[in-house]
């Protein structure tokens, strides 16, 4: 009996150990290791026509397709004084075959313009402590044949005390450079096959603030305030683009060398019962180059369980052209600005389409780290007769 | 310019709506707001077609995507 009794103690007095051994607050225990938070690879088919190429001056096909891949890595840690970095690493490859683009040279077949490879990659670091005050900085590169770029922004963002709000303020710059590659009856030195020139070069500069506001309404509403203001200078209209004046003299697209943008934007998300999520977006968009748009977009997401939905959307868009447009051999020499490029020009467009996204709670086809798998298609279509088609695949590995 | 004071005093006053009727959420009432569904910010599926927007349209901003510069767009 006695040495049951000591058995009885000896076990409680192990127990009693155990829990002495146990971290007084393992609550607050956090992971000070950089982490892998999650991987995102992001494709994208997308397939244009119409005709109004503004390489040909506002006539011919516009007929374009790009593939986009990329690849966005999300790493965190926390520092000793519990904050948390965040650092968000992409690597981003398009490729685009471009018919009008070969027509720069119409000499040749299939020319190096026919076709070029976007590389770009990121890198961004956020960091935010318990106040709810986010600091950040990135900086950004691109590359292609004819234009390069160099970004670079800082970000700070505070939430209110009740975490309802939260204030952002980004600022951007991107210092740009391209190659002045004319249309071939243009080039005054003659011209060649256009892959081993020296071409001169120009600058394009671009400062921009984003300030935004985000709220909680409710426990089911939510909403964003957002506006921008850009501010652009250099060359910023493309050398390639053509421009047919009245008299049938051919010339280069001729834009001012400053524009300032300012759209504003407001979000509103709606958590509908227990299976719909609305999601509507508004914009307002004025420029001094006296383009006004208004915008708006609204995605319904149906759940047709907690770990699958359908999203259909669809977005309009109204656009009162610049001033300095105008189509084939409508110019005149009169004009100090001029370009026949229709994406400056008045149009509605509508883009509307469907996604699914799956989050199966063991992952998707059973692999655990594949978190996520989103599939989206949109047709887009603008009443100057450009058609366009776009499918979208974004995975997700945790 | 006036349409753009008209836009801003429209959407400010919206904003002062809605903010005026704010209730305040605890953290266990957010289940919804965390939503993924409800995030209010670009779906990552969408780079692209934000891409394709800001070239095919003369307008940009205001929705989280690039307002220019960075790509031989306008």
């Amino acid at each position: 009996m006695k040495k049951l009794n000591l058995a009885i103690l000896a076990m409680f007095a192990g127990i009693l150990y155990a829990h002495a051994q146990t971290p007084a607050d393992s609550g607050t225990y956090k992971n000070r290791k950089l982490q892998l938070e999650e991987v995102n690879i992001i494709s994208s088919y997308y397939h244009q026509d119409g005709d109004h190429a503004a390489v040909t001056g506002g006539i011919g096909t516009q007929n374009l397709t790009d593939l986009s891949n990329s690849i966005q890595v999300t790493l965190s840690k926390y520092d000793k004084r519990d904050r948390k970095h965040t650092w968000n690493v992409e690597l981003g490859i398009d490729h685009y075959t471009s018919a009008s683009s070969d027509k720069i040279d119409p000499k040749t077949i299939s020319s190096a313009s026919s076709a070029d490879t976007r590389f770009y990659p990121s890198v961004s670091w956020e960091m935010e402590n318990k106040n709810g005050t986010t600091v950040g900085a990135g900086v950004s590169f691109s590359h292609e044949f004819d234009y390069q770029s160099i970004g670079a922004s800082l970000l700070f963002a505070q939430k209110t005390h009740n975490k309802m709000g939260e204030f952002s303020l980004k600022l951007q710059t991107y210092q740009d450079n391209l190659k002045l590659i004319y249309p071939i009856e243009l080039r005054t030195d003659g011209g060649g096959n256009g892959e081993h020139e020296d071409y001169a070069t120009a600058g394009r500069k671009t400062y921009s603030g984003s300030v935004s506001w985000s709220q909680i309404v409710n426990s089911r509403f939510q909403l964003m305030f957002l506006m921008d203001v850009i501010y652009q200078s250099g060359y910023l209209g493309l050398p390639f683009h053509r421009v047919y004046f009245n008299d049938n003299s051919v010339h280069v697209e001729k834009l001012p060398d400053s524009r300032l943008k300012i759209p504003l934007g407001l979000r509103a998300n709606y958590f509908l019962g227990d299976k719909v999520v609305l999601r509507g977006y508004y914009r307002y968009y004025h420029d001094n180059w006296s383009i006004t748009a208004h915008t708006a977009s609204l995605e319904t997401s149906v759940k047709l369980s907690p770990f699958y939905s359908v999203t259909p959307f669809y977005r309009y868009n109204h656009q009162v052209g610049t001033k300095y447009f105008a189509g084939y051999q409508a110019h005149t020499s009169a004009d100090e600005y001029y370009t026949s490029n229709y994406d400056l020009s008045g149009f509605d467009s509508h883009f509307f389409g469907a996604g699914i996204r799956m989050m199966p709670p063991h992952g998707v086809f059973g692999w655990q780290h594949f978190n996520m798998l989103e599939l989206r298609y949109g047709h887009y279509t603008q009443t100057n007769g450009l058609q366009a088609n776009i499918v979208s695949l974004n995975l997700k590995f945790k | 310019m006036i349409k753009t004071t008209c836009t801003l005093i429209v959407l400010g006053s919206i904003t002062a709506i809605l903010l005026a009727s704010c209730t305040t959420v605890k953290e266990y009432q957010k289940n919804r707001l965390n939503d993924g569904e409800m995030t209010l910010g670009n779906r990552k599926v969408e780079k692209t077609e934000l891409s394709f927007e800001s070239y095919r349209e003369g307008a940009s901003g205001a929705n989280g995507a690039k307002s220019g510069g960075g790509c031989g767009c306008n």
